[in-house]
Formats: structure tokens, sequence, C-alpha cells
């Protein structure tokens, strides 16, 4: 398990990240270094740079920012677990940090990094999918926000584009219920499927391992604020998804699942 | 701590004592072979083939070999001289066994994902590991044989030079006609088909090696994580053509191997031949996705069994038929893992006729061997499952089956239907405490209740009860069965000249605890503190006799060795101590370190002084020999059976069909009990091992061959997490196999906990027709199970 060889470079600020990556065709930034190494180890990935963010502290912080609630990229998995500011106004994405991985991993994995690499096996981007987070990207060209809706663009692809950094996430405030609800049979391992359901006015539900990026389970999601039985709405949660198929779980299974997990979701959230 | 009759009169056995290799393991100091500084070593990398079945039509090494830091690449065809014969297989089962030829780079052929095909050597690892990028082979690929059943049918010969797949057919029917009667006869039969899946033995250390060669005279120390280094060194000598007196094969810490280092790999070879080629210190340590295909992989068996039984449930005949999955090649002693269960598959029960039948076949896929329990677990999971189904078809309970079954305490040692003679046993004894302590009654009332209220989530009980022979082995029975070494254990015992103990083991412990364990059994002999006992062992040097760790042999065989090489020692000591008082021996008495003569204490002698005695040799009885030494080769007269009820409890989630584990209680008889601690560690890690084969591990292939559980993402270890604390009792019934009365506790948790899992796994579903679950039963398979027995 040895990654091809490549440069390393340490960076003392955004801007210095950004001048590196725009003068280089495959450097990738690392963080917590917790998606991108395990993938160059098995020479799945070969960047020839790699920039490291990781000590820039100016990018770790939890701030209450009225109707939100800003987190910065490098914030540890492990600091959303224990923020008192996002057990009180964003108790779900507290929660969910605690599910990510072990100990070891909550301690060095980070938010920016498990939201840029995209994974839709992941618990992090599903749940800002469902809370309708922004993502705040900074570039030589300035700075750009983009919802969550529309950053995941396919299997391990983002709208970050070669040159930006992801900076923030800013998490709308939630009052209602909320519920996720993962999967998986070993308590450190990516979810088979996951479930994650915010109730804030209306009801967003999104869907872990059930595609190639985090998902909303659409059909789900409009049939219950359009006044459909929980039990309803469950049995649409793969409508228009294709869910892969792999060692854990067929894609029919994942289907099931998915039904199962939307209804139990629902019905914690609604408790 | 829990005094048992058997070993209350002692001092330090029986004592929950803390062990003493813990304090460096714990704190990261201990060496591993991959810690040790050797200066000026080359690392050796492998190419392994991606192709589960094909020619090589070319291999190119040239841009390989040009890469900055490569010393040298090598195939087959440039290495063919530098060993003297083929990858060793020390147990031809049967005079007519078929073993193709297997060397440590594929010639010709490669025959699964992993063979390895070029070795790379370089200045450092990483040079050595991108140079592998470098090498370029084209492959003819063939189509793979996968399935057992498929490869019997020889319809795709794997090894051309032997014609079939079948390596071997090994029959134990001692009387035919009457297991065929006794079926004719029966009121009841059952015939089950399992499947034991492969599984990856996983040790925490990965495989590591490093050859040092001595600058002149052509020695050469051979450090290896191994568990078997006595038997390393020998199969090195001949596999490589080294002198025997040349070679020095040291095991530092070694990490676990549950079986998977149990062996003589490619890459042993390849590092002591290179070292030997270029005359420099060769090292190599396995990657973790390397251990996955290149190291062996456990199990891979089908098993037919059919039971016959009376009106009464009282089964009369067993009947199995096995495929074994030899893989690719025949390893060290690949073809005698499916024999370690021949003997069992009767279990626990009185059962008169036996008959059973392996045939072992050939498939694309890595090589299988001894993993933890070794043809045992598989024969417990068998019998038990199968007594679970004739409970079923008998209407009666789990528990009444077995009672109907067991051989009877009064009939121990108790001569089996298949030719052996178990040691001692109370079976009912421990089963009806086990039941005691899990509550099996109000667990059947739970589970009715939830049924009866229509919960999600079910309750299942399943019960195990497992023997085992251990302690492996009387060298006679394994001359019987074709094994190619001798079950025996050295130890030396000897008292040094300022009264310090040394105690030389040929046992290779990796994780056992044998320093502790083998300081307590001398300690309780001499009565003196076991901080002055050091024990020394896995390095040819020290120790020049031994026959390894593994099939929970150590402490029944070797811990037995150090007992009486103690008692000789005390002997001597006694004369020493007799001749220097004047008195008779037989007027000494001794305790804690010191000779009094009886009924005048005030005259004594320590043993300490009889040791310097020994050393100085200026006033010894005539004709002893000076020194305090003892050395005892003890070769046992017959195999220790351990035995115990497991019982697990289950939780199934009818929608999801996961399964949760929620109780676990285990109640083993290994005989007298020298260190509960260990014990309980031993049955901890097993059960855990074994409720993995259950629930989570699976070693699965796709249709080309390949490895798709290869990466610890992939193949589900399963961590604390997905565990119950486990609860724990014992019965002590000591063997009378050896003066220690003990029997064995490595192996015991496996063996017991996979049928115990799945028994349950099938309870919580019984009542909807569900008989059986494939494993791993992962909560894919639980839910098809139930979705097809409720559509039905």
């Amino acid at each position: 398990m040895f990654p091809s060889t490549f440069d390393y470079v340490r960076a003392g600020s955004v801007a210095e990240a950004i001048s590196i990556l725009d003068g280089s065709e495959d450097a990738k930034l690392i963080a917590g270094g917790h998606s991108l190494l395990p993938l160059m180890k098995l020479r799945l990935a070969a960047p020839s740079t790699l920039v490291d963010i990781g000590r820039l502290s100016e990018l770790s912080f939890i701030e209450d920012r009225g109707d939100h609630v800003a987190i910065g990229a490098l914030t540890r998995h492990r600091d959303l677990e224990t923020s008192a500011v996002l057990k009180n106004s964003v108790p779900i994405l507290s929660h969910v940090a605690g599910e990510v991985g072990d100990p070891a991993v909550r301690h060095r994995g980070t938010i920016g990094g498990s939201i840029a690499h995209g994974d839709g096996a992941s618990d992090l981007p599903a749940a800002v999918l469902a809370l309708d987070a922004t993502m705040v990207v900074r570039s030589a060209a300035g700075e750009r926000t983009v919802p969550a809706t529309s950053f995941f663009k396919g299997f391990l692809e983002t709208d970050l584009a070669q040159g930006e950094v992801l900076t923030e996430i800013r998490v709308p405030k939630t009052s209602g219920g909320w519920s996720y609800k993962k999967f998986n049979r070993r308590a450190q391992d990516w979810a088979i499927v996951g479930v994650a359901v915010v109730r804030n006015g209306s009801t967003r539900i999104s869907l872990v391992n059930m595609g190639s990026t985090p998902l909303r389970a659409s059909a789900s999601e409009n049939a219950i604020n359009q006044g459909a039985s929980i039990e309803e709405a469950a049995h649409l949660a793969s409508e228009g998804i294709d869910p892969p198929s792999d060692l854990n779980a067929s894609a029919e299974y994942r289907r099931h699942l998915a039904s199962v997990l939307v209804r139990r979701a629902l019905q914690e959230a609604s408790a | 701590m829990t005094t048992t009759e058997t070993t209350s009169g002692s001092k330090v056995l029986g004592q929950r004592v803390l062990r003493r290799e813990d304090p460096e393991l714990l704190t990261g100091e201990a060496k591993f072979s991959d810690d040790l500084a050797i200066p000026g070593a080359l690392h050796m990398a492998v190419l392994r083939s991606t192709v589960a079945h094909g020619r090589i039509t070319s291999i190119d090494t040239s841009a390989a070999r040009s890469r900055p830091g490569v010393v040298a690449v090598y195939t087959y065809q440039d290495l063919k001289d530098d060993w003297a014969g083929p990858m060793p297989c020390a147990w031809p089962v049967t005079a007519d066994m078929k073993n193709p030829a297997h060397f440590p780079l594929a010639n010709g052929n490669v025959n699964y994902v992993g063979d390895g095909v070029a070795v790379v050597v370089a200045e450092s690892k990483t040079a050595a590991v991108d140079a592998l990028e470098a090498i370029e082979v084209d492959y003819e690929e063939l189509d793979p044989v996968l399935d057992l059943e498929e490869s019997i049918s020889d319809s795709n010969v794997i090894h051309s030079e032997i014609g079939t797949n079948l390596s071997y057919t090994w029959e134990l029917i001692p009387n035919k006609d009457a297991v065929d009667e006794a079926f004719a006869k029966a009121a009841h039969t059952v015939s089950e088909r399992y499947i034991q899946q492969r599984l990856v033995p996983s040790a925490m250390e990965p495989r590591s090696v490093v050859v040092v060669p001595a600058p002149f005279g052509g020695d050469y120390t051979v450090y290896s994580a191994t568990q078997v280094p006595h038997i390393l060194k020998v199969m090195l000598a001949l596999t490589v053509g080294i002198s025997e007196t040349k070679l020095r094969v040291v095991a530092p810490s070694v990490g676990g191997g549950f079986g998977s280092k149990l062996n003589v790999y490619a890459e042993e070879v390849l590092a002591l031949a290179l070292a030997r080629k270029l005359r420099r210190p060769v090292r190599w340590t396995e990657e973790r996705s390397e251990n996955a295909v290149a190291t062996i992989h456990g199990r891979g068996q089908i098993q037919n069994i059919e039971l016959a039984a009376d009106a009464d449930g009282k089964v009369t005949a067993v009947r199995v038929n096995l495929v074994a999955d030899m893989g690719a090649y025949l390893q060290l002693v690949t073809p005698g893992i499916p024999l370690l269960g021949a003997f069992l598959y009767h279990g626990v029960y009185d059962i008169p006729n036996y008959s059973f039948t392996c045939r072992s076949v050939f498939t694309n896929k890595t090589p299988t061997d001894a993993y933890r329990g070794a043809g045992r677990p598989e024969a417990t999971y068998a019998i038990e499952r199968a007594m679970d189904a004739l409970a079923r078809k008998l209407g009666v309970s789990a528990v009444e089956i077995r009672k109907r079954n067991f051989i009877p305490a009064e009939s121990f040692p108790y001569s089996s239907s298949a030719g052996l003679v178990f040691d001692s046993g109370d079976y009912l004894t421990n089963f009806n405490k086990a039941l005691d302590m899990v509550g099996m009654d109000e667990l059947l009332a739970e589970k009715k209740l939830r049924i009866d209220a229509g919960s999600r989530k079910l309750l299942g009980i399943g019960i195990s009860f497992f023997v085992e022979m251990c302690g492996l082995a009387p060298s006679r029975v394994l001359a019987s069965l074709n094994y190619g070494a001798g079950g025996w254990e050295a130890a030396t015992v000897r008292i040094l000249p300022t009264s310090k103990i040394q105690v030389v083991t040929g046992t290779a412990p990796h994780g056992q605890g044998h320093e502790t364990a083998w300081s307590m059994i001398v300690a309780e002999k001499l009565g003196v503190p076991m901080a002055d006992i050091e024990v020394l062992h896995s390095d040819t040097a020290i120790a020049p006799y031994g026959m390894d760790t593994y099939g929970s042999r150590s402490l029944a065989v070797g811990g037995t060795a150090i007992h009486i090489a103690t008692e000789r020692v005390l002997d001597k000591a006694k004369a020493i101590a007799a001749h220097q008082l004047e008195v008779a021996e037989e007027d000494l008495d001794y305790a804690e370190g010191i000779f009094t003569v009886k009924g005048s204490p005030d005259r004594a002698f320590p043993l300490a002084a009889a040791a310097f005695e020994a050393f100085t040799a200026h006033n010894l009885p005539d004709g002893m020999e000076p020194n305090l030494e003892a050395s005892v080769t003890w070769d046992p007269p017959n195999f220790t059976f351990p035995y115990g009820s497991h019982i697990a409890v289950v939780e199934v989630d009818t929608e999801t069909g996961k399964v949760d584990l929620v109780r676990y209680q285990a109640v083993d008889d290994c005989g007298n009990r020298v260190n509960p601690l260990i014990i309980e560690g031993q049955v901890h890690g097993g059960i855990a091992q074994g409720v993995a084969q259950a629930l989570f591990e699976e070693a699965a292939y796709d249709s080309a061959g390949n490895l798709l559980s290869a990466t610890l993402a992939d193949y589900l270890v399963p961590s604390a997490a997905e565990l119950p604390s486990f609860e724990l009792g014992e019965t002590v019934t000591p063997s009378p196999t050896n003066p220690l009365g003990v029997k064995g506790i490595g192996e015991a948790g496996t063996i017991a906990s996979t049928p115990a899992v799945m028994n349950a796994v099938v309870d919580a579903l019984s009542h909807l027709g569900v008989e059986n679950i494939e494993m791993p039963a992962s909560p894919e398979r639980v839910w098809r199970a139930i979705d097809g027995a409720t559509r039905r």
C-alpha cells in the first residue's frame, strides 16, 4: 500500500493553495486525508502534487450567523459532533458527523474534505443535501456560492473546478424534526443505504449510497409534502433512482432498504 | 477468581496472572520482523498475476530493471536453478494424492489471482513497488475453475500434467454395510447441505521475512513472521538447498497467525534464495491487499451430511460427503485440513455407525490451508446444524435432541465409531450449567412473546455443543494419517549458578502468552518467584528442537514437556541436597525453594545452593554430571478433547434482514485451567472469529476469479462494536492424557460459535419455514430467506 511518487506542498494560506492549484494540472488538496490517501495507496489516484491545507486554522470554525450556521471547511468531524452551536441549531449535522467512520477517522477527517470528495456513499454530503446547505467556493477569480442541490455532479465529481477551494459550508438552522438512518453491517463502515430526513417547514429527504452522488428522494418528498401518508411516501423512496449493486447489497435490496429506512426516518422525524 | 477442586492445591496454577508479554506489546516496544533494522538490506516486491487462469505468453522486465534503485528483476526462468525443489507439502494424505508442481514463481501458467509472476529486488521498498508497474506481462487467458462441483467434473482441468482436478479421495468408513442398514431401518432421516465459505485469516501483522547472510561461512539468519520457525528451518533447508546447520530461523514478535503462518511461503524461499544469490540481506513485508490473495485462505467446503435416527430421535448413523477446496496448489498442510475434522462429524453424540468421505479438488483460487480450528469448525458446524434440523423434523427442542444423544459421562474413556478414544468428559453437566446460566426458559418465553406480538425484531436462540481433538498429537497417530512430522514437543529447564531459571521451549507463541503460562508451570513446581524465570523460544539457535504452535497443542504437549523437565531438575537438586545434608532423598521435604529434612525443619538446603553446587561441581554425588538442567521431549499418548456448550441469542430485523448478536453464553471445559485470564482471552477472540464466519466474512470472487473482498473495507472483520459482552462459565474435567490434566483452548471459541449463531438465525425464522441460510448471513441473504419463506 504505497502511493506513487508525488510532490508535497504545505500551503500557508488559502490564497497560496489556490495559486499552487492554478499552476498545476492535477494537484489535489489534502486536509484530513481520509478519502484521498486510501485511493492513492490503492493507486486509483496519482496526483503529481498534494497541497496540504490541513493546518489552515482560519478554515476551522463553527459560527452562529443568525439564520444559518457557517462551518469552516477544515472543521473536523469530531468538532461537528461535539459542537453546542450545531446541537442547538442543526442537530442532525452534529449527529451525522458522529456516525462517520470511527473515532480515529472523526478526529482527522474534515467536513470540507468529505463534501469536496463528493462520495455518494458518505454521510455528510447527504446530510448537507437534505439541509439545503450552501457551499462557499474561493478561487483566484473571487468567491462564489453553490447550493448543495447543484454541487454534486457525478461519481467523485463535484462542481469544484481545478483552482477552486471549498472554504465554508452554510447550513440553515432547523427547528423541526429530523432523523438519520444509517444501515450498515459494521459500525465503522460506509452506509449500505442511509436516509436523512429534515422537516423544516417542508420535508426534505436525502439518500446515501443509492447512486453515484448523494440523492434527494424527490418522489417521496413530493408525496409527503402533498399530504400522502408516511407509508405511501416511503414506497416511492427509490422512484427514478438506479442504485448500485455490490458485495453488500444488490440494487433490488437497496430499493427495499430505502423504502424501509425512509419510512422509519419519517416516523422518527414526525414523532 | 474461580477455584476448582483439581487446582485448589496450587499456588500459581489457576491464578489470573497478568501476561508478562503485554507491556512491550501494548507500548509498541515489541519488535516484529518489519521493525528490525538491517543495514544494507535489499527490498523485495512480487508481481502477482491479475489473471485467475492463464498462460504467460511474454514477460518483459527490461523497463523495470532500468528504473532507479532497482538491483534485479527475476522470473521463474531466471531462478529455476536457485532452489532445490518445489514448494513443500508435508501432508500427502494418500499414496496417490495428486500434487502439482508448485514453485515460488509461476512456471509458464498462472493459476490464481495473486500467483507470483516476477520478483523485483531494489534498494528501497518504494523503488521495488514502483518497478512492478514497469513489468509487462501478456497472458493468454484460460477459463477459470471456480466452483467446487464444476471442478470435480473435470470438464476444465487446471493442472494438465496431473490430468484431473481431484487431488485425492479420503474415506473413513469402518463398516459401510452397518451404515447402510442404519439408514434403511431409520424412522427419521435428515439430509443437509452446507457451504463453508472461504475465509481470509487476516492476522493483524501481515507476513514479513528478513534474510541476513553472514559475511562469510555461508550462514543465514531468517527472521520471519511465522508460527513454525522449526518446521520452516527444515523446509527451507530442503527447498532452497542450504545445509540445515547453516540456517537459523527466528520468529521475533509475531502478531497473530490463526494458522495462516503455519506454512512455508514463496516469499520466504525467494528471500533466502536471493540473499544467497546477491550476498546481501533481503527483506519483504506483505501489503494488506497482498495478504488477501497471497496468504492462504481458510475453510472452503461443500458439506453433505445425513443423519439416521430411530423413532425416539436417537441417532444411529451419520454419513458425510465433503468436497474440499484446495485452491490452486497444495501448501504445507493443505490436504490434511479436512482430515482434522474427519473424525468428529458425530460431535458429542453417541452415534454407532460412521461414514466419512472427502474429495479434495483444485480451483483457480488462493490455496487454502489451516485456519483456526482447521477441519474441526467445519465438522462441528455440520453436525450441530444437522442436529437442529433433526430436532425440527421430530418436533422436539434443540435441547432435548442433544440430551437424548450425548455420549454418557460414564462411558469415558469413550471409543468413538470413527476410531478415536475421547479422554474425559461430562457433557450433560456442562450443558445443564450453560442452559441455567443463559436462562433458557426465559429466553424461549421471550421468543414466543415476540412472535405472538407480531414483532419485527424476532428472537433466535442457537445451541452449539462442540468437542474437538487437539493437543496435536501422538506421533504414531500422525504417522497413520501420513503427516510428515511428529507431534512431540521439546523443553529444557536449567537453573543457572545464580539460581535464575531458563526455560527453553519448542513452542512458538504469536500472541498466546506462553512466556506467562510456562513460567507459571515452573513456578508452581519449584515454588520460586515467576520473576526468576525466563522463557526462551522461537529461535532455532536457542531452542534447536521444536514442533511449534498450532492445533491448540502448546500447553498440552509443550507445557507438559516443561512440567516434566522441571520435575527432573528438582529431582537432581534433591539428590544434591540429600548429599549435602547427608540424608536419604526420601527424607527430604521441599517447599518454596528449600529442601528440609523431615522432622528437622532447621536442617535445610536451598534450591539456590543446589544450583551453585551443580555449577562448581566441587562436591556432587558420585557419578553425577555437573549443572542443573534437564531436557525432555514429550510425545503425548493421545489427543485431548476439550468441549463445551455455546449458546447464541440473536435478534433478526424481519424488514431489513439484519441480524444482531445480542447475547452469547459459553461454558467451556478445557480440563485444568492454568491461567483463566488467558483462557478467557482465547475464548473471546475465538468466539469473535467464529461469529465473523457466521455473519460477516467471506472471500467473495467474481466470475473471472478476482477476489472482490480484497481490502478490509470489503472483507468484514467485525469489531467489538458488533459483538456483545460474552458471558463465560466453565466446568473442569481434567484430561488423563497428560500430568497437568489440561486440554487446550486456542480454537474452542471459533469451533463452537459459528453453528451457535447460525442455529440462532434459523431458529428465529424457522416458524416462517426458513430451514437454512448460507454464510455469512448477510442482511440481504436473511431478507431473501424471509421473503422466500413468506411467499411460499
